[in-house]
């Protein structure tokens, strides 16, 4: 099942790219980023199988970060929506050259 | 393993959740209200959660359901709920078309290189561990003692630095939601 896994793990990185080049809502974009960190983490457990624990160890590690990432940017998000009362980042443009 | 070492009632089962988690990622990519996605989104993590049960790593698999259904994405609706964020109408987007035929290159660059990737084999294979390794190691420490024994013993440094980046995600959280005015502390 090692193909297969790989497979749908790549597919669902790729939707997770798209959406974070496609979208423009705040909080949408954040939870792509959490599907590509899913995709990440069905290779680890799929090569698991084949290179010992240390993938599964490493999965446990990706969604402490992910945790960590998650509390962080919607603090961020919810901070920035005190200032601009938007979450749409066509209005979030203070760094745009 | 071959794939044909495999009973037809798992690989069905496998290809099954595989596609509900691709069809549902889909959705959610798509939807413009920002709860229904959530929702797929909690629905490709469930299949994601059946599909690490299926491939041996079962304390991963409910961690999956624990972590992310459980907590990281009923965050994600506490802030869209807090920030009165649920009506489609203001917020449906879509940028314009030359980015998403960007995008939609961006992911099919990706997907033809995994359709490379399964033509070149496994790569290193002098560092694969033998076929029943798997199996060994979970009738040996059970499923969460088999992920518990490395986790303590050869990424025990990792495993304390990691609890000092929640430790900061915590106060980096407290900080930035905290309100500036001076009435409200």
């Amino acid at each position: 099942m090692l193909a297969e896994s790989l497979a749908i793990s790549a597919v669902l990185f790729a939707i997770g790219v798209i959406g974070v080049l496609t979208r423009r809502n705040a909080i949408i974009i954040f939870m792509c980023v959490e599907l590509m960190l899913n995709a990440v983490n069905l290779t680890f457990v799929a090569l698991s199988r084949f290179y010992g624990m240390a993938g599964q160890v490493f999965v446990i590690f990706v969604m402490t970060v992910a945790a960590a990432e998650a509390a962080v940017g919607l603090a961020i998000i919810i901070s920035i929506f005190r200032h601009k009362e938007t979450v749409d980042l066509r209005n979030i443009n203070v760094l745009k050259g | 393993m071959r794939p044909d070492d495999f009973p037809l009632f798992y690989v069905f089962h496998f290809y099954l959740f595989g596609l509900i988690a691709i069809v549902s990622s889909i959705v959610f990519v798509t939807r413009k209200s920002p709860v229904a996605a959530a929702m797929w989104l909690v629905v490709t993590m469930a299949c994601l959660a059946a599909e690490y049960i299926m491939l041996d790593a079962q304390f991963i698999g409910i961690m999956q359901i624990l972590v992310y259904t459980g907590a990281i994405m009923v965050v994600f609706l506490f802030v869209i709920m807090l920030l009165n964020l649920g009506r489609p109408a203001d917020i449906a987007d879509a940028r314009s078309w030359g980015l998403k035929l960007l995008a939609a290159l961006v992911g099919l660059v990706f997907i033809g290189e995994t359709a490379i990737l399964t033509t070149t084999g496994i790569p290193a294979e002098k560092y694969m561990v033998p076929a029943s390794f798997m199996n060994d190691q979970l009738a040996k420490y059970g499923a969460v003692g088999a992920v518990a024994k490395p986790l303590y013993q050869d990424y025990s440094l990792a495993f304390e630095l990691a609890s000092i980046v929640i430790l900061v995600a915590i106060v980096g959280a407290v900080v930035l939601g905290r309100r500036r005015t001076a009435d409200a502390r």
